[in-house]
């Protein structure tokens, strides 16, 4: 058995899956310690099924903490930058077009030195130890425990900010170390701010990863912890401390991975539909389609790995104004119980319209009956076309063929559809949707990653294909992945033009699910 | 004359990008250049053509290479100064002012780092009135105005100085330099006097990018329809409106060639039209007719928001409007279709100015 849990910013959700069934699902308000919520949600689902305690094979959590932490400039801790790349880029200085809000929140300790690479991996200059050092006893004069390191194309050679990282561990051993390499692609300011982001976060995610084992202890579960990334794989607990950044944007993907598991479908639209908003994305073999634009994080712009995602402002709390006919992006959001016509409140929302159009029904108080009854039925008939054409709009646009593809709706505020939708071929409103962010998270994979530069002057390209897609695979059976279900899910091959022996860079990454849990299905089962 | 500052650049940025044609990179890290220059040295004196003294000297400043390797191997900043001061060394005659080679993506807003860094005014002018991917396409070879002597620097401290017999050895040299350079360089290039300038570069284009930008930027203010505002300020036409319906991309020779197909929508149901591109949309046609071709502008906006969307940003699903904005009268001279016209890019059909197209269209 395991347990999936999505702390969102309102609502914290968790499930309790054996196999592929759910057993038992709640949703909670996140708390603002975040551990009550989580202890909570954990409590209520024990006491459903008091075995599971002994039967516990893994914890999932995704969790929106990190995110909201860099919109709110909440918690954030001084973080010094060091970048590997005199001559080149002293024009734009690293965090150059960063909020000043956020800027003040890190303060002013960016550093750069000499080193770096050409695009074909040729030394730009070398580094210089002596250099390197006299920056780290600066920082450690004024300090700051956490580092953010950048190099020009390290993604193409990673040598220059792995010697700076040493270079700095020589003098200051207890200071946490973000290298941008292992974090973002291509383009140096963006990846240079996502590792910024997972700098600043350090010790925050130290205390929130603390606080979720501290969850797991309190009601007595033993069984290991992961923590979702935003490409829909975990990583360990441990990892996550280290790299808070890869939570971003995770929210959204538990979703579509939930919807894909709970409506069997890999290739298809998904609609989540919330409070406030409605996330679409794509699933492409059942993982999130990935943005391939650079996405702006509190106000930062940032490219590593994000699902494509489209948001707009419809919701279940979403306000409904007449004339003239208006519906969000105002939502009354998780006030809805309070606020709703439907639930004794004054403010017409979607949730209204759908309890009004009889797509269900609520145990609504008499006052709010005769409310709802009294609304304009041309307004109801006219409001309820408006939500489908939102979406329906919405549903185009994150399209990439013009075919009529099937959509899954998931998340509370899915009941706001009922009827057909246009360029979908089926729509699925699968068992368990408004817990679907949780199902994704508690159906994390594990992955392997190779990402190495090849040379093909004695291995052709085929063969170091398949000798990086074999690597890949049994870096995630060693990670705890299932070896029979490990696939290939991510493949780039970038060929480095003008270098004396031809060499081509790949990356592979392997995804398959937690050998743990998979034990424990066939065990059960 | 008028003082250029940060805010403007804004403007001018956005207004370049639609005149870019879809071509010249993403134009972020050449905004960003040209902010941080002026916060550092203040703004940039922008001359009016006519303030030009005949035996005035200028020399437009722009950066060669890859888009995508300028987004990592980010400049040092003084690349540029040392491209210029070699041209002002090896010419041994003191640069009156520097102007854009091009309008659109990196190189419109290039030589602003240079001009507030030295306190040179920028000549309101450039050398296309659009974007082209190759140094000889300019006006100013059209009149036989020589890109040679031609400085190339980079970060690491190199400077050169090419000087060839016609403006295409002057593209092979200087390419394949900048490549040993490491894929990007700073370039100085096409020194000229006032007078050649007044009568070869194209008038006024840094103005117009600014007015371009503004008019969206308001358009989206009074939430007015921002397309319309771009159509006012260039005196295009509205071409064609619909869906990005299929994209095909294929690198051919360094360059990315491709076709989108886009499925009309209000005002223009069951029919589509298909964009060619290289680099630059370079062609428009519906099934039975050529609504525009280069040396034209043809631009493709986001339908709602009037963002130009570049070629590489293109994607299926997209909301757009293609416009078609005539371009500079020397482009349609004999010499300038022999440089740019569809032609040359291997289409086999004539050049017919936009505005006889359109017209042609209503006639029907």
């Amino acid at each position: 058995m395991r347990i999936g849990i999505d702390v969102g910013g309102t609502n914290t959700d968790a499930v309790l899956m054996q196999g592929n069934h759910v057993l038992a699902k709640i949703k909670t308000p996140t708390t603002p310690d975040v551990m009550t919520g989580i202890v909570t949600a954990l409590r209520f689902l024990i006491e459903r099924e008091p075995a599971a305690l002994d039967r516990m094979s893994a914890v999932m959590i995704g969790t929106t903490h990190f995110t909201n932490a860099i919109i709110e400039r909440r918690r954030l801790q001084p973080t010094a930058v060091v970048r590997v790349a005199l001559p080149a880029t002293a024009a734009l200085p690293p965090m150059v077009d960063w909020p000043t809000d956020l800027c003040a929140a890190l303060g002013d300790h960016r550093f750069l030195v000499r080193g770096g690479h050409e695009y074909d991996g040729r030394p730009l200059a070398e580094v210089q130890a002596d250099e390197i050092r006299e920056v780290a006893r600066e920082i450690m004069r004024r300090g700051i425990r956490s580092v953010a390191i950048s190099a020009v194309f390290s993604t193409v050679n990673s040598a220059a900010e792995q010697q700076a990282a040493e270079l700095i561990r020589e003098v200051l051993p207890d200071a946490a170390i973000s290298l941008s390499h292992e974090i973002g692609r291509m383009g140096l300011l963006e990846r240079e701010n996502a590792a910024i982001l997972n700098a600043c976060l350090q010790d925050l995610a130290a205390t929130t990863i603390g606080a979720f084992r501290g969850a797991l202890v309190e009601v007595g579960i033993r069984a290991p912890l992961y923590i979702t990334q935003n490409d829909g794989t975990l990583m360990s607990a441990e990892y996550a401390a280290s790299y808070p950044v890869l939570t971003f944007s995770s929210g959204p993907t538990n979703s579509m991975r939930g919807a894909a598991f709970l409506s069997g479908l890999k290739d298809a639209m998904v609609v989540d539909i919330g409070g406030t908003t409605t996330d679409v994305g794509a699933l492409i073999q059942g993982f999130p389609r990935e943005a391939s634009v650079a996405v702006r994080v509190g106000g930062v712009r940032t490219n590593f790995r994000m699902p494509d995602v489209l948001s707009i402002g419809l919701g279940g709390g979403s306000i409904v104004r007449a004339k003239p006919l208006a519906i969000g992006p105002q939502s009354v959001g998780y006030e809805l119980l309070q606020q709703a016509l439907s639930f004794g409140g004054e403010v017409l929302t979607a949730t209204d319209i759908a309890v009004a159009a009889g797509y269900f029904d609520l145990p609504t108080m008499d006052g709010a009956r005769s409310k709802l009854a009294a609304l304009n039925r041309k307004l109801v008939a006219a409001a309820v076309e408006r939500i489908h054409v939102m979406t329906e709009d919405a549903i185009d646009r994150m399209k990439v063929v013009a075919d009529d593809l099937p959509v899954v709706l998931v998340g509370g505020g899915s009941v706001l559809i009922d009827r057909p939708l246009k360029g979908v071929s089926q729509t699925i409103k699968p068992e368990h949707f408004e817990a679907a962010n949780a199902v994704g998270a508690a159906i994390g994979q594990i992955s392997g990653e190779v990402d190495r530069i090849f040379s093909l002057d004695t291995l052709s390209r085929e063969a170091a294909l398949a000798q990086a897609k074999a690597e890949a695979i049994s870096r995630a059976v060693a990670a705890g992945a299932y070896a029979n279900s490990v696939q290939i899910v991510d493949v780039e091959d970038v060929p480095l033009a003008y270098l004396p022996s031809n060499a081509t860079r790949i990356r592979v990454k392997a995804a398959g699910d937690l050998a743990i849990v998979r034990e424990g299905v066939s065990s059960c089962e | 004359m008028r003082m250029i500052t940060a805010a403007d650049l804004e403007e001018i940025a956005l207004g370049a990008a639609v005149l870019g044609t879809g071509g010249g990179g993403d134009p972020y890290i050449g905004k960003l250049l040209a902010i941080e220059a002026i916060r550092r040295h203040g703004p940039v004196r922008l001359l009016d053509v006519d303030a030009l003294d005949d035996d005035d000297l200028i020399v437009p400043t722009a950066m060669m290479g890859a888009p995508s390797v300028m987004v990592e191997k980010i400049p040092r900043g003084d690349e540029i100064i040392h491209a210029f001061q070699t041209m002002e060394h090896f010419l041994g005659r003191k640069i009156t002012a520097t102007m854009s080679i091009e309008a659109g993506g990196l190189n419109s807003t290039t030589p602003f780092s240079l001009a507030a860094a030295l306190g040179l005014p920028l000549v309101d002018a450039d050398g296309m009135g659009r974007a082209f991917p190759e140094i000889p396409m300019v006006t100013l070879g059209i009149d036989g105005i020589s890109a040679s002597p031609f400085t190339l620097a980079d970060e690491k401290g190199n400077t050169l100085v090419i000087n060839t017999s016609d403006n295409h050895w002057t593209e092979r040299f200087a390419r394949t330099a900048s490549i040993e350079m490491g894929c990007s360089a700073m370039l100085a290039c096409f020194p000229m006097t006032g007078r050649q300038l007044k009568q070869s570069a194209v008038p006024g284009t840094i103005s117009l990018c600014q007015r371009i930008g503004r008019a969206i930027r308001e358009a989206h203010q009074r939430k007015h329809n921002p397309i319309d505002a771009v159509l006012g300020v260039t005196g295009g036409y509205r071409l064609f409106r619909g869906k990005i319906a299929d994209i095909q991309r294929r690198t051919v020779r360094g360059f990315t060639r491709g076709d989108a197909l886009i499925t009309g929508g209000e005002g223009y149901a069951e029919q589509e039209c298909q964009i060619q591109f290289q680099n630059e949309y370079l062609v428009a046609r519906t099934a039975t007719d050529v609504l525009a071709s280069s040396p034209d502008l043809i631009t493709i906006l986001d339908a709602e928001t009037g963002e130009p969307i570049t070629t590489e940003a293109l994607r299926y699903g997209f909301r757009v409007d293609v416009l078609g904005i005539p371009c500079d009268r020397r482009w349609r001279t004999p010499r300038g279709l022999e440089l740019v016209g569809p032609q040359y890019f291997g289409y086999d059909f004539a050049y017919v100015p936009l505005e006889d197209r359109v017209a042609a269209r209503r006639g029907q």
